[in-house]
């Protein structure tokens, strides 16, 4: 909704405005050309002196364009509408700087990864394999890594969430404050340091076997701090109005709580966990120390040595060949699209959860 | 027409007095069982991570301790990491120096970029656009940290000669952009990759703090004539100040922490280079990964307990830059959002 | 109030789907391998019967410089002996050591010999024992170089301590063209690469610089990097890698690195009468100079890096086994001493050959086969 009223504003064709109050403005190539000029100095500069990196005539491109268009604007518009034009160059400019190395990034993992991806290599695990020869599949990495984060989501998105709560709704006084305290300092923890705790705690000193638990309670270690943050940060965006509306009303806070204030939130709460599960998701040191690897399929994760997928793709790539190197960009466009389905359910639920009015 | 726009200070985007809402457990008013047990659950939710949080302090310490009475070197100025053995000697300086310099670049790159993304997505792309980069970047966020770190040393690094030697050419002149004929895998790299890397994270929560601006705040000041500029700093940044800040704490958790990516990338030395495109130096994380594997605990080596001393230090670092952070957010609390 | 009954049964639907979905996941997985991996499997078959006995999971863990021997023993044990799995994780022979020390595992893979300290802590797992080194593979650790236009280089160890010390910066260095007369060697700066992470590799690597030209290599060998300046990268596929990708590049690793990335390796000059290549064989005859100087059923060796023999080459690596000689764990005593009698058999040791790794000389064989039937 508020893109089009805002575009409208901006928009200078659909303003209906007196002719004697309109500005000046620019006609609708205003953009295109500065952005056609930048380019070709950007690149006709850059092979004509011979730069050798492509970054470079995208650097000066991008720069050019936003001088050119802020010029431009500048003369024919005046200087509010000068400086308008500088943040909207600027926003693309960022937009897409940020999207090539991003988009190279996915190119690579898609056209590398699909050389081996099959049913056959999703269906199997390494065992009885050769590193240095093609074959096998990613099948056992990718049920230890379901399981894994499964078990990890479950311990910490529950913690966190209600931390988050007790932080923002009732959070006064000494408690609050040491929480807040220590969430902060675990948002840096190195994820090896998480995984020597509980090797030292559960593995050595409580001498329970490795298994995919023992990984999955150092990956809640590191999401707990991430989901804390996140929801903590939507939770304080709800308008207390709401909360009031609610509470006027005779419904106690707790309801209050989880009917009004989680559902408003809800859109920020999933991207904060889905944020965290990814991050879990990828992580190898954890699975090295606690769940040990494991190149044959063990479903379950209370008992005995597993693999997860960030350590499969660790293993391959310090294999150092190319079948490995294949297997290891496959396992990575698996790994992406598992966080991939589990975003976009999440977002369902999310969408399908949240109040329907507001955007 | 030129209304001169009021500094981003001066108008409280949520204006209504903050109003007690009641604080059930700070009043004495007779909560109802299911007020009690909610919060009882919530509060202990906020205990158990706080036993866990400190149960891992206390083992860090400890351990830490261990190496660090042993140490034969000063931890903060021996340029040297030799913690196996007999007779370790390390210090953290190399590292402190590579951690903190990789993690500023990436902050420097990524946060602004990521605040111009987020705003794009909120407020400038056309909406069906919007949602789809919007999915676009949570996912890249799914990338793990290991296909950064192939993708980096396969394909970026070859990419950034050039660059760098054109920063040479017309920035060697400062001293820190000189490049002296290596390979260009140096604390530069790690934090132009660190940046891509975060970007995804602060770009996701601060888009959503975007999304979250009370829409009357634009309106009126569209209604005023400001233009979307003039909308966005005077209303949104305004209200997006915390979540901003909250936004790059994450993303800054994550660069600090960051391990496998700069293991496969960076060029490791145990000196501080006075350039920052020359290859050299190492981060906190990366050395943890590189040493673990040949270090030992057993009867009086502390190779391992040398490692997670380093791992304390990056404790104490992530803490001082939250700590300046919530000041930050605390300071601007009035206008940080609608829970004053 | 209705349509939240239906939201909660379109939850409750979409959970039970999801866990279902699972479960049926869980047992779609295969683990049988057989069919299409490994083309070549036939021909490194097991050549000698094996003795299959005990049962259980043997977890091992260790040196990455025998992951692929470890491979390939594992494939043929596990083909024949059904009631054995074996688990061997490649983190690095301290991890491995470490690990093992905890009494988590089986046995462990090293790249060097327990340290008397080691040997200590190991009395309180092994009952009424201590760990042993069992030398099991060996092989070439190669220097591998990319400099374009340049097919075949010899090195000697000193001028190899000199590039890697950073003395020798440029590839037309006096010394260089003194041992290569016929190539074409560029004006080009040299890009040493060495390993940032600590490793076996470099230990050995290094060791061998001391030994064979204690003049140049003014540094302590050890697992972590001590030379003057170079780049560096992680791993032997990291550096491998790099090595690939720099023109001028130069650094070491094991053989089978150099081969799966088609790289160029140095021939040493060792002062025998010819240069020698780094290949299985070569290294063979140098590790058949080696001491055996452990005692009792350890069988630690003493590698002569600085070996003048003709055709030896004498940057190896040999990697052990680490076990209790007694009381190792009860449950999987009996597999691990049958997995590890077959792994030193003749037939284990044969098949090693086409994957780079040098089998141990007869006599250390013969050896190490004795201890490992003592083993309980």
């Amino acid at each position: 909704m508020s893109n089009i009223t805002v575009n409208k504003s901006a928009d200078p064709a659909s303003a209906p405005q007196l002719s004697t109050l309109r500005q000046a403005r620019l006609p609708w190539w205003g953009p295109a050309a500065p952005l056609a000029l930048a380019l070709i100095i950007g690149c006709g500069g850059g092979a004509l002196i011979g730069l050798e990196s492509k970054i470079q005539w995208g650097l000066i491109s991008a720069i050019l364009f936003v001088v050119f268009t802020y010029l431009l604007t500048l003369k024919v518009e005046g200087r509010r509408q000068a400086k308008n034009q500088l943040a909207t160059s600027l926003v693309w400019v960022c937009f897409l700087l940020a999207v090539i190395p991003l988009a190279s990034l996915v190119y690579e993992t898609v056209d590398r990864g699909s050389t081996v991806l099959d049913g056959y290599f999703l269906g199997h695990s390494m065992d009885g394999t050769q590193r240095m020869l093609a074959g096998g599949g990613v099948y056992h990495a990718l049920i230890g890594t379901l399981e894994q984060v499964a078990i990890a989501t479950l311990i910490a998105v529950p913690i966190g969430l209600l931390t988050a709560i007790y932080l923002v709704e009732y959070g006064r006084g000494k408690l609050a404050k040491t929480v807040t305290f220590f969430v902060d300092v675990m948002t840096g923890i190195p994820s090896i340091v998480a995984g020597l705790f509980i090797l030292s705690l559960w593995i050595i000193m409580l001498d329970f076997s490795y298994s995919g638990f023992a990984g999955a309670m150092a990956l809640a270690i590191l999401m707990m701090p991430v989901v804390v943050r996140s929801t903590e940060e939507m939770l304080k965006l709800v308008p207390n109005e709401l909360r009031e509306a609610s509470l006027a009303l005779g419904v106690p806070k707790w309801r209050t709580i989880i009917k009004v204030v989680l559902p408003t939130a809800i859109g920020g709460i999933t991207t904060g966990v889905m944020l965290a599960v990814a991050r879990i998701a990828g992580e190898s040191a954890p699975i090295v120390l606690l769940v040990f690897g494991n190149p044959a399929i063990n479903n379950n994760p209370f008992e005995d040595a597993q693999s997860s997928l960030p350590y499969y793709i660790y293993e391959q790539w310090q294999n150092g060949n190319e079948p490995s190197y294949d297997r290891a960009w496959a396992a990575a466009l698996v790994l992406i699209a598992f966080v991939m389905i589990l975003n976009l359910v999440a977002r369902g639920i999310a969408r399908w959860k949240a109040p329907k009015t507001g955007r | 027409m030129d209304i001169k726009p009021t500094s981003p200070t001066s108008p409280p985007p949520q204006d209504q007095p903050p109003l007690a809402v009641d604080k059930a457990g700070s009043t004495g008013t007779a909560a109802r069982p299911g007020d009690r047990i909610f919060l009882a659950f919530s509060r202990g939710s906020g205990i158990a991570l706080l036993v866990v949080m400190a149960a891992i302090a206390i083992f860090l310490t400890v351990r830490a301790t261990r190496a660090l009475t042993k140490n034969e070197g000063s931890f903060l100025t021996t340029f040297e990491w030799a913690a196996n053995g007999a007779h370790p000697n390390f210090g953290i300086a190399v590292l402190l120096y590579g951690t903190v310099v990789s993690a500023v670049i990436a902050m420097v790159i990524a946060v602004p970029v990521a605040i111009g993304i987020a705003l794009f997505i909120s407020h400038y792309a056309p909406r069906p656009l919007a949602s789809t980069i919007g999915y676009l970047i949570d996912l890249l966020a799914a990338v793990p940290s290991i296909v950064y770190g192939l993708w980096g040393a396969l394909f970026l690094v070859p990419h950034l000669e050039g660059l760098y030697k054109w920063f040479d050419d017309y920035l060697g002149w400062t001293g820190i952009f000189e490049y002296n004929d290596g390979t260009p895998r140096s604390l530069f790299t790690i934090g132009i990759l660190l940046a891509i890397m975060i970007l995804p994270t602060v770009t996701s929560v601060s888009r959503e703090v975007f999304l979250q601006v009370p829409k009357m705040h634009e309106e009126a000041a569209l209604a005023l004539g400001a233009t979307r500029w003039e909308v966005i700093r005077m209303s949104v940044l305004p209200f997006g100040r915390s979540g901003i800040i909250s936004a790059s704490m994450l993303g800054l958790g994550r660069a600090l922490g960051e391990t496998m990516a700069v293991a496969t990338v960076l060029s490791t030395s145990f000196d501080i280079q006075p350039s920052l495109l020359d290859s050299g130096g190492g981060t906190i994380a990366q050395n943890i990964a590189s040493g673990f594997k040949e270090a030992t605990d057993v009867e009086g080596s502390v190779g391992r307990d040398a490692l997670i001393a380093s791992g304390l230090v990056l404790f104490v670092l992530t803490l001082i830059v939250n700590g300046a952070a919530r000041m930050i957010i605390a300071r601007r609390k009035e206008y940080s959002g609608a829970n004053a | 109030m209705k349509l939240q009954r239906k939201n909660r049964l379109r939850a409750i639907a979409a959970g039970a789907l999801a866990v279902s979905g699972a479960l049926v996941l869980t047992a779609c997985g295969s683990d049988d391998n057989s069919k299409e991996s490994n083309g070549g499997g036939d021909s490194t078959k097991a050549a000698g019967p094996i003795k299959c006995e005990g049962k259980g999971d043997l977890l091992a863990s260790g040196s990455s410089a025998q992951q692929n021997a470890m491979d390939l023993w594992v494939k043929n044990y596990s083909d024949e002996c059904d009631g054995t799995k074996v688990n061997y994780k490649a983190t690095g022979s301290g991890a491995g050591i470490q690990e093992f020390l905890q009494g988590k595992t089986a046995f462990a893979g090293s790249d060097s010999a327990l340290k008397p300290e080691e040997v200590a802590a190991s009395k309180k797992i092994c009952k009424g024992g201590q760990g042993i080194n069992l030398p099991m593979v060996g092989g070439p650790i190669a220097v591998g170089f990319n400099v374009s236009g340049v097919d075949k280089l010899t090195l000697d160890a000193e001028t190899l301590s000199k590039i890697f010390d950073s003395k020798i910066k440029k590839w037309d260095d006096e010394a260089i063209k003194k041992l290569n007369p016929d190539a074409n060697l560029p004006d080009l700066k040299i890009q040493a690469f060495h390993r940032s992470d600590d490793s076996g590799t470099t230990d050995n690597f290094t060791k061998y610089l001391k030994a064979a030209s204690p003049a140049a290599w003014p540094h302590e060998p050890g697992k972590a990097w001590e030379g003057e300046g170079g780049q560096s990268a992680d791993g032997s596929s990291g550096v491998s890698a790099q090595v690939k990708q720099v023109n001028g590049a130069i650094s070491y690793f094991e053989l089978s690195y150099a081969a799966s990335s088609s790289l160029k390796t140095v021939a040493l000059d060792t002062g025998a009468d010819a240069p020698v290549e780094a290949t299985v064989d070569n290294a063979s005859k140098a590790i058949a100079e080696a001491k055996v100087v452990g005692e009792g059923k350890d069988l630690a060796l003493k590698l002569a890096y600085d070996t003048k023999a003709p055709g030896a080459y004498p940057i190896t690596l040999v990697t052990y086994e680490i076990a209790c000689d007694k009381g190792n764990k009860a449950d999987t005593a009996e597999a691990t001493k049958s997995f590890l009698a077959y792994t030193a058999s003749e037939g284990g040791q044969t098949s090693l050959k086409e994957l780079g790794y040098a089998p141990l000389p007869a006599a250390i064989a013969t050896k190490v086969r004795d201890t490992v039937s003592t083993l309980s």
